[in-house]
C-alpha cells in the first residue's frame, strides 16, 4: 500500500473550549450522577427493597476477599494424575518459553517405565514471573495451570517467592518466614 | 569413475562424476535432500525411502541414495510428486512412533521433528492403535534403547557390523513386530558403543550418561579437540552454562564427534566421549602459598616468589609435565625451563600413568594428546624410574608438577618421594590425591577454557576453542610460563646482590 497524506483539521480553539468550563461541569455532571445513583441504591437497599444491585463497586478490600475474573492468572498450581503422582514429565518446555526465566526444573526417571521421566524438583520463583502465563500454554501434559486462586503472593526475603514442588501441587502449605 | 556428466537439479543444470548418488552430488552443491537410512560412512540399504526424488521418465520416485547420476538426468527433490512422496514416506514412519517428544532426549535434534517440520505437517490418517514393543532397554554401559522410538535405518547395526565388527545389534522378528534388540548372550559394550547414538536419526538409542541431564537446545557448542589419547579427535563440546541447575551442576554436558576425514572421520572412542567427568571435579582456583600456612598470593607476588625458588634451585630443579600441554604451552615452556633456566630433568614420558589400550580405528596407546609438540621442539623426557632414584638420593631440591597426578605414576611411593623433594609446586587444574602436600599451588585452566593446538601423533595439528570461562584466578598454563620468566630478571638481580 503506497503512503498517502491526508491533511487533518485541528478542532477549533473556540471560546468555549478556551475557559474549560463547559468540560469541568460536564465531569461533575458524571460524578454526581454516580453519586446520586449509588446513594438512591444504598438507600432502597437499606430499606429492604429486593431488586436492586449494590450500591457501590468498591470492595473492602482485605477485609472482603478480591473478586477475580473466571480466566484470571493467578498462582500456579501442579496437577496431579489419577494415581496422584504430578502429571509433569519434565519435558522443560515452560522452562524454555518463560521470558522471565523462572521456572527451574531438574529430571530424572520415572518408577513407572510408560510415564519414562519425572521432575525430581519444579521451582518457580513467583518474585520474578510476569504472570504470561506462556508455561500453561506450552504444556503438553496439561501439568500446570494458573489457576490457584491467589494473588496476595508476598513475603518478607527474596527467597521466600520461590515456591517448590510439593507446594505447589498443594501437598504442602508454604509457610513464609517472617520479618527479618 | 571420471567422467563428469550433465544433469538438472531442481531445475538448475549441475555437474557430477557419473554415478556418484544423486544425494551426495544434491549435498556437494548444498541441496539437502532428507534422509534417514543413508549415511556417508555407512552405506545406503535404501530402506527409509525418505530420500525419494522424482526423476523425469521414472515411472515412480526414486531412492537419491540408490540412484546414480547419468547424462542428461532430470531430477527435482522439491517438486509437488517428490515432496508427496517425501511426506508419506514420513507418515509410514511415525505410525508407530509413540511421539513422546517431551520426555525425548534426542527431541530438539532428531531427524523425525526436523523432517516433520519441514515437509510434513500433515494429520496422520492412521487410526489404528500404535504397535507398542519395550521401552527403556539398557542396550549396554553408555547406552539405552527404545525400541518404540526405532525407524529401522538399520544405522546402528551397520556400525556394530562395519565399523566395529562387534555385531551386538540386530533386527528381530518381521512385518509390524520388527525391532532392533540386543544379541541374545552380549551387551553393546563395545570401545566405540556410544558412536550409535550419534548416528541414530531419532530416540531409539540416547545416552545413558547424558538422560535426562539437559535438554539440547540449551547447549552451546564448541569445536575442540578430544585430548583423551594420542589421536586427537576432533570433536564438538557441549556446555551448559546458561542454567547451571541442570546437568547436576556440571559444565560441560557432552563431548560429540566432530567430522574431520583427516583424524577421526565420524567417530570418537568411549574413552573420550565420556573421560571429562574430572573437568568441574577438584579445580584449583586461588593462587597459594600452602607451607607453612595457606596464604592466597596474587599471580605478580607468586611469579616473584617461584621465579627466586627456580633460579636458587639451579641444577636440583626437576619439571614434572605431561602431553596435556599446548603447542603453544610447550614452547612457553621451552623458553622457560630450558632457554632460561637450562634444567636437565624433564619428566613427560606417558609411562607410566598415561598409556593404555590401542586399537586399529581410533584408539592410540599414549592417553595424551600432545607428545608431539614437545618432540617437535626438542624436548627430552626422562623416565620416571630415574626420578624416583633421583629423588630418593636426595639431588632434587624443587620439583615441579605439571598436570600431573603423583600417585598414579609412583603408587604408594609417591608421598615418600615427593616429601623428599625439598620444595614442590603444583601447577594445572585439578588438585589431584596429593594436592593438599605441595608448598605451592598454581591454578591452570583445563582444555575446554584456553585456546591452542595439539600436534596428533601423525604430526596434525589441531585447533581447539574456549568453550567455557576459566575457574577463579586460573590462567592458561603457556601464561604462568611467561609470568615466571618476566619475573626471572628480578631473582636474578636479587641473588647477585645476595
Amino acid at each position: 500500500m503506497a503512503i498517502t497524506v491526508r491533511a487533518v483539521a485541528r478542532p477549533a480553539r473556540t471560546f468555549a473550549t478556551q475557559i474549560y468550563l463547559v468540560e469541568v461541569w460536564r465531569g461533575l455532571a458524571v460524578t454526581f450522577r454516580h453519586l446520586f445513583v449509588n446513594l438512591f441504591r444504598h438507600a432502597m437497599k437499606a430499606l429492604g427493597i429486593r431488586g436492586f444491585l449494590p450500591g457501590s463497586v468498591t470492595i473492602q478490600y482485605p477485609e472482603d476477599p478480591a473478586v477475580l475474573g473466571k480466566r484470571a492468572r493467578t498462582r500456579h498450581r501442579l496437577l496431579k494424575r489419577d494415581d496422584g503422582a504430578p502429571r509433569c514429565t519434565a519435558c522443560l518446555l515452560c522452562e524454555t518459553i518463560c521470558p522471565a526465566k523462572c521456572i527451574r526444573i531438574t529430571a530424572e526417571n520415572a518408577p513407572d517405565v510408560a510415564v519414562e521421566k519425572r521432575a525430581k524438583t519444579f521451582d518457580i520463583d513467583l518474585g520474578m514471573c510476569v504472570f504470561c502465563g506462556y508455561c500453561v500454554e506450552a504444556c503438553p501434559v496439561d501439568a500446570i495451570h494458573m489457576d490457584a486462586d491467589d494473588v496476595e503472593l508476598s513475603s518478607y526475603s527474596r527467597q521466600d517467592m520461590i515456591w517448590n514442588m510439593p507446594e505447589l501441587l498443594g501437598d504442602k502449605t508454604k509457610v513464609p518466614s517472617g520479618p527479618a | 569413475m571420471g567422467k563428469v556428466v550433465k544433469y538438472k537439479l531442481n531445475g538448475v543444470e549441475r555437474e557430477a562424476l557419473e554415478g556418484r548418488l544423486v544425494i551426495e552430488a544434491a549435498k556437494d552443491v548444498g541441496v539437502e535432500i532428507p534422509h534417514y537410512c543413508y549415511h556417508p560412512a555407512l552405506g545406503n540399504p535404501g530402506n527409509c525411502r525418505m530420500c525419494v526424488v522424482e526423476v523425469a521418465g521414472a515411472p515412480k520416485p526414486q531412492a537419491s541414495c540408490r540412484t546414480g547420476v547419468r547424462e542428461g538426468m532430470v531430477v527435482s527433490s522439491d517438486s509437488e510428486a517428490a515432496k508427496r512422496a517425501q511426506t508419506s514416506a514420513l507418515e509410514l514412519h511415525l505410525v508407530n512412533h509413540p511421539l513422546d517428544c517431551p520426555v525425548c532426549d534426542q527431541s530438539g535434534e532428531c531427524g523425525l521433528q526436523d523432517y516433520y517440520m519441514k515437509i510434513g505437517r500433515y494429520q496422520s490418517s492412521v487410526r489404528e492403535d500404535k504397535e507398542h514393543k519395550d521401552k527403556r532397554i539398557v542396550a549396554g554401559p553408555h547406552v539405552m534403547l527404545d525400541q518404540e522410538r526405532c525407524i529401522l535405518c538399520t544405522r546402528c547395526t551397520r556400525f556394530v557390523d562395519n565399523v566395529t565388527k562387534t555385531h551386538e545389534l540386530g533386527i528381530f522378528g518381521m512385518g509390524h513386530s520388527e525391532r532392533i534388540d540386543v544379541t541374545p548372550g552380549m551387551s553393546l559394550d563395545n570401545a566405540y558403543s556410544g558412536n550409535v547414538v550419534d548416528v541414530c536419526p531419532v530416540g531409539a538409542l540416547t545416552d545413558r550418561d547424558f538422560r535426562y541431564k539437559v535438554r539440547v537446545w540449551y547447549l552451546d557448542k564448541t569445536d575442540s579437540i578430544c585430548p583423551g589419547c594420542s589421536r586427537g579427535c576432533s570433536i564438538s563440546v557441549h556446555a551448559n552454562t546458561s542454567r547451571p541447575w541442570h546437568n547436576d551442576g556440571k559444565r560441560v554436558a557432552r563431548l560429540k564427534p566432530r567430522f574431520n576425514p583427516a583424524v577421526n572421520g565420524h567417530w570418537m572412542c568411549d574413552d573420550g566421549r565420556y573421560g571429562f567427568s574430572n573437568l568441574d571435579a577438584d579445580r584449583l582456583g586461588k593462587v597459594l602459598r600452602l607451607t607453612p600456612q595457606k596464604t592466597e598470593l596474587t599471580w605478580d607476588a607468586m611469579a616473584a616468589e617461584l621465579a627466586d625458588v627456580l633460579w636458587s634451585a639451579g641444577e636440583g630443579l626437576a619439571v614434572v609435565a605431561s602431553g596435556m600441554l599446548s603447542n603453544e604451552d610447550w614452547a612457553a615452556y621451552k623458553s622457560l625451563f630450558l632457554d632460561a633456566l637450562s634444567v636437565k630433568r624433564h619428566y613427560f614420558a606417558p609411562e607410566p600413568d598415561q598409556v593404555g589400550a590401542e586399537d586399529e580405528l581410533l584408539r592410540k596407546r599414549d592417553k595424551v594428546p600432545n607428545l608431539k609438540g614437545a618432540e617437535a621442539l626438542g624436548l627430552k623426557s626422562g623416565s620416571f624410574g630415574e626420578l624416583a632414584e633421583e629423588l630418593e638420593a636426595g639431588k632434587i631440591k624443587t620439583l615441579y608438577v605439571i598436570e600431573r597426578d603423583l600417585t598414579r605414576i609412583f603408587g604408594e611411593r609417591a608421598q615418600a618421594l615427593q616429601s623428599k623433594a625439598g620444595i614442590t609446586i603444583l601447577q594445572g587444574p585439578n588438585k589431584y590425591a596429593l594436592g593438599d602436600s605441595f608448598a605451592y599451588r598454581l591454578p591452570a585452566t583445563a582444555y575446554v577454557e584456553e585456546e591452542g593446538c595439539f600436534t596428533n601423533f601423525e604430526g596434525k595439528i589441531g585447533a581447539y576453542k574456549k568453550a567455557l570461562a576459566p575457574i577463579g584466578d586460573s590462567k592458561p598454563d603457556w601464561e604462568i610460563f611467561g609470568l615466571l620468566q618476566k619475573a626471572l630478571s628480578g631473582a636474578k638481580q636479587r641473588a647477585a646482590a645476595a
